[in-house]
């Protein structure tokens, strides 16, 4: 069974279906109705025996790398600290197919939004690799 | 222990015994290490064992199986060196320790030893004192059993060598009561109750030792516990002080907190744990939020600031909670002028700007209530608190409309 990745994304990705204010700033019973849907894409994978793993990263982002001998690390907010890809979190799954991955990437992203419309939310689907090989022979 | 074994053995018995069984072998003088591998042994034996045939002395069964398997090591190790021919000091003599005194808390300075890191004393602290296996705390702190392993033996690696230190200092108490205070607070979810766990060392390091900050750091813990089951509704979402059904709060727990506090006060040495308990027992002895003696609150939090030089710089959690007693008692702009001090050393927290747009809901400027809540929400690293702060923001802005 393929594992894959289901991303969500702060800011980042193709033109957003429509816009929305952040959620913050959303009518109370909308925040709430957006939250309990979140809470039930875990709990229905769970139940479907697809769960493996969801976890949400802090907006706040380093970049860091190697400052050389004798130098120390060297970071930065990044070029475009405003406006370039973030990603918010993941759901892992593990699931039948690829076509399965889509359609439970798809409900995800009919979370509800402002006036509890559907988000449309672009989600971005990544396989994730095995660590081992295959107990059968490559041909 | 995570396998229930068939016949109902009492583990929590078990477990209580870690601590006594632990500390007789290395105040025979055996490698703290070592012993605490070979008890782990045996401590799975007397799961398999015990429930057929039961020990007339548990505590010396485990010592005795533990010491076998301590000599069996020693053997294998001593036909290696044999084979390698290398000669080596014999292993350190049962020469018998002098020390008195409790074996919990003879073991607990062994574990929060000051030069483990953190991590590595709560992890050792849970395991050695509290007879948690690896599983479960690698289960409480979401890693890796195999990352919690290597944890625990680097740690009871760097303990090793000559005979545990002697450690029977007052500073190292402190360390102590840092650690346990900090299994407790990150002891919330789980298969482990992390924070029951720590009430219970607490409560037997409160049997070892006269020192009042070891009552006032249990009944700290007792009486915020009390308020758990009110924490989070039914949903899982937080509910604030000021909002609990203080209806569900445990108040045979708040007695109890309160009863020891007041035992550790009597010393006349009132340290942080002590003043924050007293803290708490004011909260939880308040029928509804609006009878909260907050004047009363202020002044612990004055005598929870003087114990520190600089406390803006060195002790910021205390100084941000006095503002919210300052802001209830001298009004929300007093409040937030206190919490301006913390700027620079806070304002990357979230809880700081919690507390200020809490500050501003209590002034009815909503607007900055509004949008402090929405960058606390952003500081978060907690779901929930996360979830709670976006709520909140929505809130007060709909609130203002």
């Amino acid at each position: 069974m393929p594992k894959y990745l289901l991303l969500k994304r702060y800011r980042g990705g193709p033109e957003p279906h429509h816009a929305f204010p952040p959620i913050d700033q959303w009518a109370p019973e909308d925040v709430e109705a957006h939250m309990a849907f979140q809470d039930r894409v875990s709990e229905l994978l769970e139940e479907h025996g697809e769960y493996v793993d969801a976890r949400a990263l802090t907006p706040a982002r380093t970049w860091v790398r190697y400052g050389g001998p004798d130098a120390a690390p060297v970071t930065t907010d990044g070029p475009h600290p405003e406006t370039s890809d973030l990603v918010a979190g993941w759901w892992m799954i593990d699931v039948e197919s690829y076509e399965r991955a889509v359609e439970l990437a798809a409900w995800a992203s009919s979370a509800p939004g402002p006036g509890g419309k559907p988000m449309y939310e672009w989600i971005d689907v990544r396989e994730v690799m095995w660590e081992r090989p295959q107990t059968t022979e490559e041909t | 222990m995570t396998e229930k074994p068939s016949g109902g053995l009492d583990e929590d018995a078990l477990r209580v015994l870690v601590p006594h069984a632990l500390a007789a072998l290395v105040r025979r003088g055996e490698d703290f290490d070592r012993a605490e591998d070979a008890l782990q042994e045996a401590l799975l034996e007397a799961l398999r064992v015990w429930p057929e045939h039961p020990p007339h002395d548990p505590r010396a069964w485990l010592v005795a199986v533990a010491s076998r398997r301590l000599v069996d090591a020693r053997r294998s190790d001593a036909a290696r060196e044999r084979r390698e021919e290398v000669h080596h000091a014999e292993p350190p003599a049962a020469e018998p320790s002098p020390e008195k005194g409790d074996d919990t808390l003879f073991l607990l300075f062994c574990c929060c030893h000051p030069e483990l890191a953190p991590s590595s004393q709560v992890a050792l602290t849970l395991r050695a004192v509290g007879g948690l296996t690896t599983r479960e705390i690698a289960d409480a702190f979401y890693v890796p059993e195999a990352t919690m392993a290597q944890r625990i033996s680097r740690a009871k690696r760097a303990l090793s060598g000559p005979p545990v230190r002697r450690l029977d200092q007052p500073g190292d108490l402190a360390v102590v009561l840092r650690v346990l205070y900090l299994v407790y607070t990150t002891g919330h979810g789980g298969r482990v109750d992390l924070a029951r766990e720590a009430i219970r060392l607490t409560r037997q390091l409160t049997l070892a030792t006269e020192e009042p900050e070891a009552r006032g750091l249990l009944a700290l813990m007792l009486l915020n516990h009390a308020r758990l089951p009110a924490r989070r509704d039914p949903e899982g979402r937080i509910v604030t002080l000021d909002r609990q059904d203080r209806g569900l709060w445990d108040t045979r727990e708040i007695a109890e907190g309160v009863r020891v506090l007041q035992s550790a006060l009597t010393a006349g040495r009132p340290g942080r744990y002590q003043i924050e308990a007293a803290i708490a027992a004011l909260h939880d002895d308040a029928a509804c939020a609006e009878e909260t003696d907050w004047p009363q609150i202020l002044a612990w939090y004055d005598d929870l600031i003087a114990l520190t030089d600089d406390p803006a710089r060195r002790d910021p959690a205390a100084v941000l909670g006095r503002a919210v007693a300052l802001g209830h008692v001298r009004g929300p702009a007093a409040g937030l002028r206190e919490t301006d001090r913390l700027r620079d050393v806070l304002g990357d927290r979230h809880r700081w700007h919690a507390v200020r747009a809490h500050l501003h809901e209590l002034g009815s400027d909503l607007p900055a209530a509004a949008s402090a809540y929405a960058e606390a929400a952003r500081r978060a690293t907690n779901v929930a608190e996360r979830d709670h702060l976006v709520r909140q923001a929505a809130h007060a802005r709909a609130a203002r409309m």
